[in-house]
């Protein structure tokens, strides 16, 4: 994870796309700024973050599923519950499933494990061609690095 | 009314909180119900699920972009549910 560039995902573990699932992996840095406010004497990861991390691995879900072709953008959360603390240098499983795939837009369900069950929600997110070129070459890069699709090593290190 | 109309009023009532018997066919999802559209989306992903389909939203909506198609075409209730009628019997073909 690179919280302060919001790359959540750092590798991507299994994607099966007959299935309509992707696993992911995210590793909460020791270190970073956000922990200093959130909370001093006490750091853990924001609810928004983790959330974030989610819809990211929805993202990469959708990204698989339409081989690159279009490119979602996460526009709601339901049912988001936050069943227990996590605290820097945590190890995440990240797990998405596609629940819908309307037209422009899919529903997945995610959740995040460490040790058991740390959140879980329901995402919506609108499926558009992408804004720029730029962001598609780099979403590329991404999910090359990430494992998604077959091509390099992970994007980071924990730090 | 055909029964497509009480169930797509209900999902409507449900999702954007407005009252069931404000609801008539011959109101505009977005001009009377005032329905946003992360709503309507909402509304589309209940009524596909409910009738097994998949309502072609972008399709519609590119249609009313380029001028192909009235607002009202698609988002007048009625006409709403007569699209999603034609959907489920070419599902069922």
């Amino acid at each position: 994870m690179r919280l302060e560039y919001f790359q959540m995902i750092d590798s991507v573990v299994t994607f099966d796309a007959a299935a309509g699932t992707i696993h992911c992996r995210a590793i909460v840095p020791e270190r970073s700024p956000v922990f200093e406010g959130h909370f001093p004497g006490f750091p853990i990861m924001p609810g928004v973050l983790l959330i974030e991390t989610m819809a990211q691995a929805s993202g990469y879900l959708i990204l698989g599923l339409n081989e690159l072709a279009r490119m979602p953008f996460f526009m709601g959360v339901k049912k988001a519950k936050f069943r227990k603390f996590v605290q820097p240098g945590a190890v995440l499983d990240v797990h998405a499933s596609l629940v819908h795939e309307g037209s422009g837009f899919t529903v997945t369900n995610a959740r995040i494990e460490q040790d058991g069950p740390v959140c879980d929600a329901e995402l919506t997110l609108r499926i558009m061609d992408f804004p720029s070129e730029e962001l598609r070459g780099e979403l590329v890069k991404r999910a090359q690095a990430s494992g998604l699709v077959p091509g390099a090593a992970p994007i980071t290190e924990a730090t | 009314m055909s029964s497509t109309f009480d169930i797509v009023a209900d999902v409507i009532s449900e999702t954007s909180e407005i009252p069931r018997e404000k609801i008539t066919p011959e109101m505009h999802a977005i001009d009377d119900l005032g329905i946003d559209s992360l709503d309507f989306l909402d509304i589309v992903f209940a009524l596909d699920k409910k009738f097994g389909i998949k309502i072609p939203l972008e399709q519609w909506t590119q249609e009313v972009n380029a001028g192909k198609a009235s607002v009202e075409e698609y988002f007048l209730l009625k006409n709403l549910c007569a699209h999603i009628d034609e959907l489920i019997a070419k599902k069922n073909a």
